[in-house]
């Protein structure tokens, strides 16, 4: 008990402090996941899009293929960006490894089919007609995808939490990858690591508390935007 | 989301601005090594001085020995930092580490419940009370191929005993710090190096009962990975640093390191020493110091 009172105690201390090097890790952690999102969003929305409307052959398998990958564990997609990013892999060169962008990558890794999950299961939710509607209105591509995002909105955001819900809380891709570098690609979860198995539990604790009032408040960001009328 | 988007845009150009010291000529270099070098703190305490003095920035992967060896065999790190001798040999004569340098030790310990069940306390063979755990008494394993790994294997062997025959013996394929915690909660033996015993402080109500053997000492050297087995080395800033370890000025924080915190230092220097007269009374204070908890 108290240790928890302890971590509930530092919390506190290091936000009221404004300790310099917690909030480095949090903007670092923001930023990254944040970026993350980002970019899967840019790539999994048109696929998630695609893939529910879309009539081909294989359809049904490619959405069970994603489906499994919402599920696929962080480590082993750490694993491979490792494998492929590290010096004596294929793309050694680019001395990407232990790096933010290397984190972005992994992370980015994780939340795609996240989105691309979300967005099928929202767009398949429309009245089949609509995007018919729209083009017999005289839309084009570009402005019946905007349409319909509008009016996904909900699945979309929940898409956009899932997947930056994902990755900030991930620890094993980041810690592959990023080499948890203090000072450059420590984030959150990697901290919390170090704090433990330095012993420092309290810490790790006030940590944790932190994460979880940070994904707190981009969740409140991102919930009022979904609740708010369409207009 | 129009506002949020240009939020996440802006994150991902802070993304690509380099960092500080990054921006200068010296390249950043990776540094393999083990868990008990960062746990301890002693890094965090020592490069930054060698940032100052190099402008070169050491990006620290902390992992078990055996990993950090074979990051040096893929040629994925610059130098490493390390503490299994009988292992880096092998890396010596493959020819992928070189240049190595002794740089400092400490002691290896056997901790247990103060009750110690087995009958271990005050045994000065580390062999013969593994012999006795292995009898009823639970014992927790790293099991992650790192430097005290292999050093708890080698006390098996010398014991004459199969550690996977041992009932009561658990890996936790975990860090030092997590283990001892492990091992905390269980009441049960392990093997733990000095530094990270201390630094998890009063975490712990695990005691010392065996220390101060020979087959206890915990040696660390440091190398430079091989340039013409790994072409991409950066072997210029990996000679600096290891360079800077064996310096006499590094060598005093070496020492100095944590003797405010736990009256005792963590680690001993030992640049220019032979191996074999590590440990012995007279070459260092260390059995001055032992058994303070």
């Amino acid at each position: 008990m108290s240790d928890l009172a302890q971590g509930f105690a530092e919390a506190l201390r290091l936000l009221g402090r404004g300790d310099p090097e917690l909030w480095s890790i949090v903007l670092r952690t923001l930023a990254i996941s944040g970026a993350a999102t980002l970019l899967a969003m840019v790539a999994g929305v048109p696929l998630g899009y695609a893939l529910a409307r879309g009539r081909f052959h294989g359809k049904t398998f490619l959405l069970a293929l994603v489906n499994t990958g919402m599920g696929m564990p962080p480590v082993v997609v750490g694993l491979v960006v490792w494998l492929l990013l590290t010096r004596s892999g294929p793309f050694g060169g680019l001395d990407l490894i232990y790096t933010r962008r290397a984190m972005v990558l992994a992370q980015f890794l994780i939340a795609t089919p996240l989105v691309i999950g979300f967005t099928a299961a929202s767009v398949q939710a429309l009245p089949p007609q609509l995007p018919d509607l729209l083009t017999s209105l005289g839309a084009n591509r570009l402005r019946t995808l905007w349409i319909l995002s509008r009016e996904a909105k909900l699945g979309l955001l929940a898409a956009v939490m899932a997947g930056f819900g994902a990755i900030v809380s991930e620890v094993g891709a980041s810690m592959t990858v990023g080499g948890n570098l203090r000072g450059s690609t420590r984030v959150l979860t990697t901290a919390i690591v170090t704090e433990t198995s330095r012993g420092n539990l309290p810490v790790a604790l006030a940590l944790g508390l932190v994460l979880l009032l940070l994904a707190f408040l981009v969740n409140l960001v991102l919930t009022a935007l979904q609740q708010r009328r369409a207009g | 989301m129009k506002r949020v988007v240009p939020a996440l845009a802006a994150s991902l150009l802070w993304l690509h601005a380099p960092l500080p010291a990054a921006a200068q000529q010296p390249g950043d270099i990776v540094l393999a090594t083990t868990t008990s070098t960062q746990d301890s703190g002693l890094l965090d305490s020592i490069l930054p001085v060698f940032l100052e003095h190099s402008g070169i920035r050491v990006k620290v992967i902390a992992v078990g020995t055996g990993a950090a060896l074979e990051m040096a065999r893929r040629g994925d790190a610059d130098a490493v930092l390390v503490h299994a001798p009988a292992s880096e040999r092998k890396y010596v004569a493959s020819g992928d580490l070189v240049e190595g340098r002794l740089v400092m030790h400490n002691d290896f310990l056997l901790v247990g419940p103060k009750a110690d069940p087995a009958g271990i306390r005050g045994l000065t063979d580390p062999a013969q009370a593994l012999a006795r755990i292995a009898r009823s008494s639970p014992f927790i394993s790293r099991g992650d191929a790192s430097g005290t790994e292999k050093k708890e294997l080698e006390l098996w062997k010398l014991a004459g005993v199969d550690p996977k025959t041992v009932a009561h013996r658990e890996e936790t394929g975990q860090g030092m710090g997590a283990t001892l915690l492990v091992a905390e909660q269980r009441q049960a033996y392990t093997l733990t190096d000095r530094a990270t015993f201390l630094a998890l402080g009063d975490r712990l109500t695990l005691v010392p009962l065996v220390e101060g053997a020979p087959s206890l000492l915990n040696i660390y050297h440091a190398y430079v990975v091989s340039p013409t087995k790994h072409p991409a080395v950066r072997l210029r800033e990996a000679r600096a640093f290891v360079a800077f370890m064996v310096a006499p000025s590094t060598q005093r924080l070496i020492g100095a390191f944590g003797r405010a915190r736990f009256g005792q230092p963590l680690f001993y220097p030992d640049a220019g020493k032979a191996e074999a007269d590590l440990g012995r009374p007279g070459t260092s204070g260390e059995r001055s110091g032992a058994g303070l908890r």
